[in-house]
Order: structure tokens, then C-alpha cells, then sequence
């Protein structure tokens, strides 16, 4: 049950980054390296503020607003000085890394005894203590539901219209007067804003910030979208946001059970490795996407 | 009025292949010309169109529109009054998305695209009976993903969203040149259609020789770089195929095809 449990809980936390990897993946054609170092940001600026006594809830749209500016730097790199995809997104993994242990102070950052948004007063008030062992898992539902759905209704506006017009031909954003490399700059500014707000809930469920929490984080992400967008590609109850978060739970879900079949948890990154390759070939999404050009 | 005065370009600058496209190249088009626009491979016709739109910039001169130079302008912002339609399907329309919403976003154009929704379901009627207009059947294929649409009807479509805002100049770059014999017959008529109830400037590159003698007002050929033959109203109506084949073979011939 436990293990269940865990598995949900931390499956909808990366739920919300993998949302953020398939807006610049899968609509923008981007594969963003950034994410490695905007999860740990989010951990980093959420640690520091609360071990300094913030409110824990002001952290998350702190978050959001501090990886929302990753992603407009890592868009300006690209689009502005013309540097490619991939590169943009090592460049700034590989700056946020110093920026990160700047902002935290130091490489590991504990907050056990400070309150979350999982423990404090209000909270802990709500559930009693019959129900403790689902409060975590029960915030971390409400964050991920009112995250997607805001990402859907976003999607539906001009603005959201555009970004999916970009990735899809980018020839026509230019034709309808719009300047394609300003919509990239959006959807990088969205994705790494959803990215850190994720690391934001993620070092709060985990209570400490790791400065290495953040290594392979583009390739859970990746997994996620792949896993949930090939699985549920006929799939039309529900929209593709639905599918990538069931596509974090399932990737999740993968994971425990390897290291639970026996694996040590030093194992863990390896068989992310392996399981993402596995996912790839499976899925055939080892080329860029085919659209019906 | 647009103008482009005395254009160089050249390709590969200063490397053994460096070629000069343009030299001292200029051509206007009055307001409400629908200029079709021929010439063998190289000859400059796709340059021409992508410099007026902004995909490539000259070495020299000026290109002007109402007197004003629109040089400094990057390729979306001059969009904004041009409408162009491609030789690949694919290039006009989003194929992941239907074709309520390709019209839908077709239809912003000119205006921000904020945080409004995108879709007005009370467009729907008026939406389709632009689509009935086409006699394509496209109007009962709205919540169809464009993608999986025939060359023709993404065409029609891409023809449709160019134009369903006010523009100032349509560019139309072999846009039937994909697409087989009926389908593109049915695309011509239908631009000549828009053509004429907007009364939208017009350049209509095509290679074919007939379209360019049976549509529009003015007909001109080009030649490395060059315009050999300009022919404007009644003299362009003179004109009959066979005589634009003669010149073209002639041409042809002269540089070795």
C-alpha cells in the first residue's frame, strides 16, 4: 500500500513537469535540456524560503514565475543568438547548476521541521489524524488537476492556438503576421515555469533540496509524454494532457516495480535509462515526430 | 502600389560559386493588377516573391509599398498585408489542427492573438458556407484534422485563410503546381473568384503557360533575372499560348535546355 501510494504521489508531481516537457517536445519539436536544471530550481528556491519561515504556498507561484524566466533566457538563447535546440538547453542546465547551489546555499538543503503545504496547521487540521497518510497524496491531486486544467484552457485561447500552430508550421505563424520565434520564447517561458513549479511540490513531499535531485529529470519527462501520448494516441474520452499525466503514473508505476523485483535504489537511474530506451523503440519515436506534411 | 527599385542579389558572395540573380532589377505593380508571373528554373520568380515577403533580403535597391520602404521590416510584420499561398499544401495550413480551428486562427490574423478563446462556435455558419462556396465538401468535414485532407482541399483551404482577412497583396508561388490536373483547375477558378470579389493586388507565379495567359490582367516572363516580356491589359489578351510557348522554347533554347 505504501508503495502505491508513493507511486501515485510522486507520479502526479511529475505529471506537472512532464506537462511542461510536452508543450516544448511534443507541440514545439524542442527537445529542452533546461529541465534538468529548472526541477532542482524549484526545489532550491523552495527549500531556502521556507527554511527562512515563507509561507510555503508563496512558493509555488514564486517557482513558477522563477523557471517561467529560465525559459525565456534558454528562448532567447535560441531564438535571438541562433544557437540550436539542444545546445540552448545544456547551456543553461549547465549555468542553473551554479545558480542553484547559489540560491540554496549549499548542496543539501533540509526542511524536515519546517512547515509544507503537506504539513502545516491548516492542513493537518483538515485530514485529523485518521487520514494523515492521504494528505499528501490528496494536495498533491488538487495541485496536479488545477494545473492541468489550466494548461487545457490555455490551449484553447489565441495565444495557446499559436503555440500549437508553431511546432506544427511555422511557415504559416509567419504568414499570419506573427513572429514565430516570440511564440517559441512562450511555450519554453510555460513549460519551464510548470518544470519548476513541479520541483517546487516535489522538494516539499521529499523535504530537502539535492542539488543532483534534478540529473535524468528531461528524461522522466520525455518517458511520461511518450508513454501517455502513444498509449492513449486512439483515445478520445479524454484530452492529451490526461494521457501525459496517466503517462507519468504508468512511467512511475514502471520504475518501483524494477526496484522492487529486487534492484538497489542506486540502481534507479539506470533503469530510468533503460526503461526510457525500452519506451522509445516500443513507441518508434526515435525520429522526429511525423506530422501529415 | 508596389515597387522593387534597382535590386542586386547575389548568391554565395564571395566564394568561386557566387552568382548574381538580380542586377539593377526593378518592377512595379499598380493596385488591383493580377500579375501572372513565367519563367524557366532559376530565372528569378520565387526570389522575386521572396523578397517582396521578406524570406530574403537584397544587396541593394529598395523595395516600397505606397512609396514607403518596407525593407526594415522582418518577414511576419510585412504579413500582416500580404497573403501568400505556397506550392507544398502543407505550408498553409496547420495539419494538426481542423479545419474549424485552421479558419479560426486564419481568421485573427491582424489582431493579437491573447488570451481570448480561439474558437467562436457562432462562427460555425459563416464558416461553412465559405466552405460550401468551394463545392469541395469540405463544409461537412469541419472537425476533420486538415492533415489527413487531399492536396486540392488543403490548397483551398491554405487559398482561404490567405485571404480571409483584408490584404493588400496576395502572392500566389505555383500554387496549383502540386496538384493534378482538375484539382488545380478547380483551385484557379476559385482564385480568380477571391481575386476578383476582393479586389486584392495579385502575383501569380505558375508554369503553367495557360493559366498565365488565361488569368489576370498582365503577364510577364522572366529570364536570368530579368523581365523579357510585359505585357499589360488588351496586349496581354492578344496574346495567345502558342505564341508564349514560342518565346519560352526560344529562351529555353538559347541558354541550353
Amino acid at each position: 500500500m505504501a508503495l502505491v501510494l508513493s507511486v501515485f504521489e510522486q507520479g502526479l508531481i511529475y505529471a506537472i513537469m512532464a506537462l511542461g516537457v510536452y508543450i516544448t517536445y511534443k507541440i514545439l519539436d524542442f527537445p529542452d535540456l533546461t529541465v534538468d536544471g529548472s526541477f532542482p530550481m524549484g526545489a532550491a528556491i523552495t527549500c531556502i524560503m521556507i527554511s527562512k519561515g515563507v509561507n510555503p504556498w508563496i512558493t509555488l507561484p514564486v517557482s513558477f514565475i522563477a523557471g517561467a524566466m529560465v525559459g525565456i533566457l534558454t528562448g532567447l538563447i535560441h531564438v535571438k543568438l541562433q544557437v540550436r535546440d539542444l545546445l540552448s538547453g545544456i547551456i543553461m542546465m549547465t549555468a542553473l547548476y551554479t545558480v542553484n547551489l547559489r540560491i540554496a546555499g549549499k548542496a543539501n538543503l533540509p526542511i524536515y521541521n519546517c512547515s509544507t503545504i503537506f504539513d502545516n496547521s491548516l492542513v493537518n487540521g483538515i485530514f485529523g489524524d485518521g487520514l494523515a497518510n492521504y494528505k499528501t497524496l490528496v494536495i498533491i491531486f488538487i495541485i496536479t488537476i488545477f494545473t492541468k486544467l489550466i494548461l487545457d484552457w490555455y490551449m484553447r485561447t489565441k495565444s495557446g492556438f499559436m503555440l500549437r500552430a508553431v511546432g506544427d508550421n511555422d511557415v504559416i505563424v509567419t504568414s499570419l503576421g506573427v513572429d514565430k520565434g516570440l511564440v517559441k520564447i512562450v511555450g519554453l517561458s510555460i513549460a519551464n515555469g510548470l518544470v519548476t513549479l513541479s520541483g517546487s511540490v516535489f522538494s516539499q513531499q521529499q523535504r530537502f533540496f539535492d542539488i543532483s535531485s534534478g540529473t535524468g529529470t528531461v528524461v522522466i519527462g520525455l518517458a511520461s509524454v511518450i508513454i501517455g501520448t502513444s498509449i492513449f494516441k486512439k483515445v478520445t474520452l479524454w484530452n492529451v494532457t490526461t494521457s501525459v499525466v496517466i503517462g507519468s503514473l504508468i512511467y512511475k508505476g514502471c520504475v518501483a516495480l524494477a526496484i522492487r523485483a529486487g534492484l538497489a535504489s542506486s540502481d534507479l537511474k539506470l533503469v530510468t535509462a533503460v526503461l526510457f530506451l525500452v519506451i522509445l523503440v516500443v513507441a518508434s519515436d526515435r525520429k522526429k515526430k511525423v506530422s501529415g506534411r | 502600389m508596389l515597387e522593387l527599385k534597382n535590386i542586386n542579389k547575389y548568391y554565395n558572395p564571395g566564394t568561386v560559386n557566387e552568382m548574381c540573380l538580380f542586377n539593377n532589377f526593378s518592377f512595379a505593380v499598380p493596385d488591383k493588377q493580377f500579375v501572372a508571373v513565367v519563367g524557366s528554373n532559376g530565372s528569378g520568380k520565387t526570389s522575386m516573391l521572396n523578397l517582396i515577403c521578406g524570406n530574403i533580403d537584397p544587396d541593394a535597391g529598395d523595395i516600397l509599398v505606397d512609396g514607403k520602404s518596407i525593407l526594415t521590416d522582418p518577414a511576419y510584420r510585412r504579413a500582416k498585408k500580404i497573403g501568400r499561398v505556397y506550392q507544398d499544401p502543407a505550408k498553409g495550413t496547420c495539419p494538426s489542427m481542423t479545419i474549424m480551428e485552421n479558419l479560426a486562427l486564419a481568421e485573427n490574423k491582424g489582431n493579437p492573438y491573447g488570451l481570448g478563446k480561439c474558437v467562436n462556435k457562432a462562427k460555425a455558419d459563416s464558416y461553412r458556407s465559405i466552405l460550401a462556396d468551394l463545392n469541395l465538401g469540405l463544409e461537412d468535414k469541419f472537425h476533420t484534422k486538415v492533415g489527413s485532407l487531399s492536396g486540392g482541399q488543403r490548397q483551398a483551404l491554405a487559398l482561404v485563410m490567405a485571404t480571409m482577412t483584408p490584404i493588400d497583396y496576395l502572392i500566389l508561388d505555383e500554387h496549383t503546381a502540386a496538384l493534378d490536373p482538375k484539382t488545380a483547375e478547380i483551385n484557379m477558378m476559385l482564385t480568380k473568384k477571391i481575386v476578383e470579389s476582393k479586389g486584392v493586388t495579385t502575383i501569380m507565379v505558375t508554369h503553367n503557360l495557360r493559366y498565365a495567359v488565361e488569368y489576370g490582367n498582365r503577364l510577364i516572363m522572366m529570364h536570368q533575372g530579368e523581365i523579357i516580356l510585359d505585357k499589360v491589359g488588351d496586349e496581354k489578351t492578344n496574346m495567345s499560348t502558342d505564341e508564349i510557348m514560342g518565346i519560352f522554347n526560344r529562351i529555353s533554347v538559347e541558354c541550353g535546355n
